[in-house]
């Protein structure tokens, strides 16, 4: 159910909008925010798991009766204790918590030894035994093509295939024949990773009636929840838990991991408190971070500057397991229609398995990659049509209120407001193209969900649940199951509930986050929160505040619809001298309608696709966003020096200004970093001597994230142009930001220095290679070459909505026609 | 949380005392002063001495003494170097070395001394133990090959100071005391071109102080080739220091590369600068010359022959610097800071 | 493993002195958190390669999970804990929740330690002095401007104050 037909839409506002401390600021600043690691529980023991030290490999054999015997030990546990398979998405329940025959990853885990200390439990796992057969490794997509055997797993499409996905909305081949230019490209973008500060920590305990609790570093208690619960056989009704402010997130966090499992089962056995806190190398294997993707994108467009149609391949590492590489695979097509004006649109997909690290979701999941090609490709076409590539992409936008060729629905768009005020701020029509050499700037422009359509396990239930709670002393605790990450979560709860009834932010108290009280919230992820989560916290808080004022208005003999609940107080419209405290109105409610409690859930529309994998892409409402970077780049050495951005993104509205600001900026700040020089890589050995297959340097040295001098000064604008599918307008903010920017830097280095790198990261080595084949005569441009054969199959076939489609798909198509037979 | 093992831990107040305890526990023992190189690698088990003996409260290692050169203790801290006047007004490649060695905390801690002793590092050690496992380790720690280069005899580990090639620049010379006495060796002869045996300073001496000579006439200069502006160790390292006569005229030049190499290498590419006038030709020879025996190896963050590409350039900045060029511009967009 | 005995020792932090036993090979960093129940300070990588450990010894900023536990007797150690007087917040840590200065939170502590030595240095630091005094605290929040922000505007508070 959305928000009561009766509210009218606000026009003032007393909290929403105002720039404001974080309701959970002081405890961020004071060192009191509990993260997991900071649990301290009486007669607590400590695990740590033993990893694989192969790529790929059959266990043999394991012998720990050392470590049982060893000084402090109280546990010692193998794949044996964990026979049940688990994975966050129902389709791959592919892991288990210990291997049980067979390890996939160098740091795969193994075996855990649970004991009074972590040194004990350190030096007890280099006492276990294991016999490893080895098995040959598979160290890229393309290995994974050319290598079906040995299979990683024994389920998927073929060989080491994990994943394929084929749609096509509208005859793409024949709008690229009818098409001006057809351009084709390849790009590849290299893996790489969350890197939170907080390592993964988990605590788990029983509780005084035997039932476990679970602390967790963890964006999404709910969905842990259901998986514990399988992966453990223990009823959900036994098992609480409770996610623990997350020292960042970024997608990292939203698995459940190995550990959380093997300290669970471990407090059950025990009967006491379990703590886990990974190590960083143990971070880097848990991943489940960005995909390594090559694409191939054959794009058609007219002489003035109009897409008519594109066929989009991509081909994605998955590493290990499947984690959330369905939805994965997916979202690299998904989204690929909503920022311009797509008429026809072919995707196929591939995803593979390999032995590394599994990946999965980061900040964007799976759409900066496709976004990446596509805005450098729009760089390319501009150049080739003699069009500024700003005014062109102004002329391609996407239309409010409009479908999309895949059957995505789209709401409010800001983006040409967004790509007015970068080019106006950067100077853009006076700079681009007119800096002197080794100066440049370039554009790129985004867009992303507000919350993903349907939730990872297929149900009709609220995707979000509000419950609010009011007493005679004045007191609203709210309740929702929604994660403070560091984004903001508990912020918009607190600020969205106050707004409603008139009171300060900082007099709501929250719960959030916990399985054994909370209404069910999906978690964080996906751009979600503010959206599903704001939605049901304003129809809990106008029922309440219905009852409130209903009470009230008896009291003040007046008809409930003159009141105003603002700072504090209920009162008369017409005469704010008449009126009450807002604690005084709960006592009158309190009295009249017994005890306050009111519930708010949201569900969102259902999109209109009705194809099989409709169910990926569609959002209530979708954000937009425009960058401009510019970049400085030495012709003798290829080192490129970012100084200033711009973005705009278009927020419908921004709830707390300071936060929204924040998520933009750090959304940049990764977004750079991707660009210029963070990648999750991997390291085989000479393969005569060695079977190893390594990352690189799973460091947070070597990894490498750019520090404050590595950061430029960034301009940030928000366009609001509130969303009326959102609450309050309020759309996205915390992962649409960064999409542009990995593009921008690709086109800021051509602008300057006239070479295309058409992969990221984006490193001096390869702009030093690309120059030395510009002054060569051959073509500027490093990235890859080829694209190998992929099975691909045939597409599902649909018809877009302005071809006469219905949202079907459409069996058995008259390819010469474009329509079914 | 990544454990230290156990160790025994004594802390001297004087050198002597250091020195006698070095020498009675042996080799098991070893020094321990602001502890940024040491403690690191004990976590991941590339050393554990049976004893540490810290530094620390030795206060005669932390004395800065004029002359008409300088003399540094070794266990001043290098933001203490950093903060010295003299060092930046008449050692300037020694203030720009310092200034750019991984943050600010970690100068805060880290000594003169320990900079100049760091250990040889490389991508295939500088890594947990468990992942060391994962590739059967490699010579230089608990295995017997270098994965660097498999034929290869000797570990390739890379010098990875920043203040060892400005000091040899700079002409330095360090005293080492152990309980036998004490000698002093021109810095430049402290390492051997070994990853493994990489100083010839012997595990019972204790380094305690850094001469540099009378500075007149001299300038220096340091560029640091690094990702980041914070953090990362050089992944290459430009030290040049030249002696002018008043119209201009090199008298003497000494160019250091550091991170290209089991040590810290002393060129000759500044020979060729003698007798001459910095000018853009004479610039160009001498960072040929540098990057003809620059031997990066892949070992170390970023592309191995792009590494080999831009020493020549990189020669060139210290260069243009010491010629008075003002290559602010140019610092800002490398070392991210003004030095 | 020879002889594994504790450690002894008077430790003053935050002004307090407390005496506590541990195992030598404990860094200040395990110390705080483990036996001291001091959970403000963080850990991101126990190496010295991020910053959150970042706590202030006889006025410095340095990394606790480096710094021998061992080592630290008799000087002044100052953490999270320590900055707010009684509940009244230090400027620095209003200005961050006003802010935006800390988004998860996590790199926070070290980073207020870290400006708090600045401040004392030098009141009224530039932005450019603000970049480098932080360079070492790794923040993947923020992208450092609202951190700089907060800096400057907890500097202007204390200013104000004095």
């Amino acid at each position: 159910m959305n928000a009561p037909d009766k509210l009218k839409p606000r026009t003032r506002f007393d909290t929403v909008g105002k720039p404001r401390r974080r309701v959970d600021g002081r405890a961020k600043v004071t060192g009191l925010t509990r993260f997991a690691d900071d649990i301290v529980l009486p007669r607590m023991v400590h695990c740590k798991l033993l990893r694989s030290p192969h790529p790929h490999a059959v266990i043999e054999s394991i012998d720990c009766s050392k470590a049982k015997t060893f000084p402090g030990v109280h546990l010692v546990l193998t794949g044996k204790d964990f026979p049940v398979s688990f994975g966050i998405l129902p389709v791959t329940q592919d892991e288990y918590a210990l291997a049980n025959e067979r390890v996939r990853y160098v740091g795969d885990p193994v075996a855990a030894v649970i004991a009074k200390d972590e040194q004990s439990a350190d030096a007890a796992l280099g006492l276990i035994e294991v016999k490893y057969r080895l098995l040959n490794t598979v160290a890229s997509a393309e290995e994974a093509l050319a290598n079906p055997e040995p299979r990683i797993h024994d389920y998927g499409e073929q060989g080491n295939i994990h994943r394929l996905q084929a749609f096509e909305f509208g005859d793409v081949e024949e709008a690229l024949k009818g098409s001006d230019h057809v351009f084709e490209d390849l790009f590849f973008f290299e893996g790489n990773t969350h890197l939170p500060l907080e390592q993964h920590a988990s605590v788990a305990a029983p509780d005084g009636e035997g039932k476990l609790t679970l602390w967790s570093s963890t964006q999404v208690p709910h969905y842990i929840h259901r998986a514990l619960s399988r992966a453990l056989r223990i009823p959900a009704a036994h098992i609480r838990v409770i996610a623990c402010p997350n020292g960042g997130g970024f997608g990292g966090k939203c698995d459940l991991h190995n550990h959380e499992i093997v300290v669970s089962r471990a407090s059950m056995i025990l009967g006491r408190p379990v703590k886990v806190c990974l190590t960083r190398e143990e971070v880097f294997y848990m991943h489940r971070g960005r995909h390594p993707v090559l694409m191939k994108m054959r794009t058609g467009v007219t002489r003035d500057g109009k897409l008519t149609g594109m066929h989009l391949q991509t081909l994605l590492d998955g590493g290990g397991y499947g984690s959330y590489g369905v939805a994965s695979t997916f979202y690299t097509g998904a989204l690929q229609t909503v920022t311009y004006e797509l008429p026809r649109y072919k995707f196929d997909a591939c995803r593979t398995f390999t032995n590394k690290p599994p990946c999965g979701p980061k900040r964007g999941h799976g759409t900066p990659q496709p976004r990446f090609g596509q805005e450098v490709q729009l760089d390319k076409i501009a150049e080739k049509l003699g069009f500024d590539p700003a005014e062109m992409r102004l002329n391609m936008a996407a239309k409010p209120d409009s479908l999309t060729a895949n059957w995505l629905k789209i709401g409010s768009i800001g983006l040409e407001e967004c790509i007015r005020q970068v080019v106006d701020h950067s100077d853009w029509k006076k700079k681009r193209a007119q800096l002197p050499p080794g100066r440049g700037l370039g554009i790129a422009c985004g867009s992303y969900l507000c919350g993903a359509g349907l939730p990872i396990y297929w149900n009709k239930m609220p995707q979000s649940g509000v419950q609010i709670l009011a007493d005679r002393s004045g007191q609203v605790t709210v309740f929702c199951g929604a994660t403070e990450i560091g984004q903001g979560s508990d912020d918009m709860l607190a600020a969205f509930v106050a707004e409603v009834l008139g009171i300060d932010a900082f007099d709501v108290r929250l719960v959030t986050g916990d399985t054994g009280l909370t209404p069910v919230d999906l978690g964080s992820y996906s751009s979600r929160v503010t959206v599903m989560m704001g939605h049901a916290a304003i129809q809990a808080a106008e029922r309440l505040r219905e009852m409130i004022a209903d009470a009230a208005a008896m009291e003040l003999e007046v008809s409930p619809e003159r009141l105003v609940m603002a700072q504090g107080r209920v009162f008369l419209a017409e005469d704010p001298s008449k009126g009450m405290t807002f604690a005084e109105a709960v006592v009158f409610a309190e009295t009249k309608y017994g005890t306050l409690g009111t519930v708010g859930s949201y569900s969102p529309p259902r999109g209109p696709g009705r194809f099989k994998g409709a169910g990926v892409g569609p959002s209530p409402a979708y954000s937009y966003t425009a960058v401009v970077v510019e970049a400085e780049v030495d012709q003798n050495t290829g080192w490129i020096h970012v100084p200033r951005i711009w973005v705009a993104h278009d927020i419908g509205r921004a709830v707390n200004p300071v936060l929204a600001r924040g998520q933009v900026e750090g959304s940049i700040y990764m977004g750079l970093g991707e660009a210029l020089m963070e990648e999750q890589i991997f390291r085989r050995l000479p393969p005569k001597m060695s079977h190893a297959l390594v990352h690189k340097f799973p460091s947070m040295l070597e990894y490498k994230s750019l520090t404050s001098l590595d950061m430029p000064e960034v301009f940030t604008y928000l366009v609001e142009d509130p969303d009326p599918n959102c609450p309050f307008g309020a759309k996205e903010v915390g992962q649409g930001p960064l999409l542009p920017v990995m593009p921008a830097v690709a086109n800021a280095v051509y602008d300057a220095v006239g070479v295309r790198i058409d992969e990221v990261p984006i490193t001096p080595d390869k702009v030093l290679r690309a120059l030395e084949r510009k002054a060569k005569g051959e073509t500027p441009r490093v990235g890859p070459d080829h694209f190998p054969s992929v099975p691909y199959p045939t597409p599902i076939y649909v018809k877009t909505p302005w071809e006469g489609g219905d949202g079907n798909e459409t069996k058995s198509v008259d390819r010469k026609h474009g329509v079914a037979a | 949380m990544m454990r230290l093992p156990w160790f025994g831990f004594h802390a001297p107040r004087t050198v002597a005392e250091a020195a006698k305890i070095l020498a009675d526990e042996g080799p098991q023992a070893m020094l321990i002063a602001g502890g940024t190189d040491l403690v690191p690698n004990m976590k991941r088990r590339h050393q554990s001495p049976q004893t540490l003996v810290s530094l620390r409260r030795v206060e005669e290692l932390k004395t800065i003494t004029n002359g008409s050169g300088l003399k540094l203790g070794a266990g001043l801290s290098l933001t203490e170097v950093i903060q010295s006047d003299k060092v930046r007004a008449a050692y300037t490649g020694l203030y720009q070395a310092a200034a750019q060695v991984a943050t600010v905390h970690l100068r805060n801690m880290g000594t003169l001394g320990g900079n100049l002793c760091l250990d040889t590092r490389c991508t295939y050690l500088n890594q947990n133990y468990e992942w060391r496992k994962a590739i059967d380790f490699c010579m230089k720690k608990d295995g017997d090959i270098c994965w660097v280069a498999t034929a290869s005899k000797r570990c390739l580990a890379v010098s990875s100071t920043d203040t060892a090639p400005a000091l040899i620049s700079l002409g330095a010379k360090v005293k080492l005391v152990s309980t036998q006495g004490e000698r002093e060796v021109l810095l430049a002869d402290l390492y051997n071109n070994d990853g493994i045996d990489y100083i010839v300073r012997r595990p019972d001496e204790v380094l305690t102080e850094i001469s540099l000579p009378d500075p007149a006439g001299w300038k220096s200069a340091y560029w640091k080739l690094r990702r980041r502006g914070a953090f990362d160790f050089p992944v290459l390292g430009v030290a040049a220091a030249i002696k002018f006569a008043p119209d201009g005229t090199v008298e003497a030049a000494r160019i250091a590369l550091g991170a290209v190499s089991s040590r810290p290498l002393a060129t000759k590419a500044g020979e060729s600068l003698i007798g001459k006038k910095l000018t853009d030709e004479t610039i160009a020879a001498a960072g040929a010359k540098a990057q003809n025996v620059a031997k990066p190896m892949d070992n170390t963050d970023l592309d191995i022959y792009w590494r080999k590409d831009v020493v020549s350039s990189f020669v060139g900045y210290a260069l243009r610097e010491l010629r008075g060029d003002d290559m602010r511009d140019t610092r800002m967009r490398i070392a991210r800071v003004a030095l | 493993m020879q002889a594994m005995q504790q450690v002894h020792l008077k430790l003053k932090v935050n002004g307090e002195e407390a005496e506590v036993s541990f195992a030598p090979y404990k860094t200040l960093l395990e110390v705080l958190r483990e036996d001291m129940f001091l959970t403000g300070t963080k850990h991101g990588c126990e190496l010295g390669e991020c910053g959150a450990c970042a706590v202030l010894v006889d006025g410095q900023p340095l990394l606790a999970c480096l710094e021998l536990a061992v080592e630290c007797e008799g000087r002044a150690i100052e953490t999270v804990e320590g900055l707010a007087t009684g509940s009244e917040l230090h400027p620095l840590q209003a200005a961050f929740a006003d802010l935006g200065g800390a988004q998860c939170g996590y790199c926070t502590p070290g980073i207020l330690m870290t400006a708090k030595a600045l401040l004392e240095k030098e009141p009224d630091p530039s932005r450019e002095r603000i970049r480098e005094a932080v360079s070492g605290n790794l923040c993947r929040c923020t992208g450092y401007q609202q951190i700089y922000e907060s800096i400057e505007e907890g500097a202007r508070r204390m200013r104000e104050e004095a």
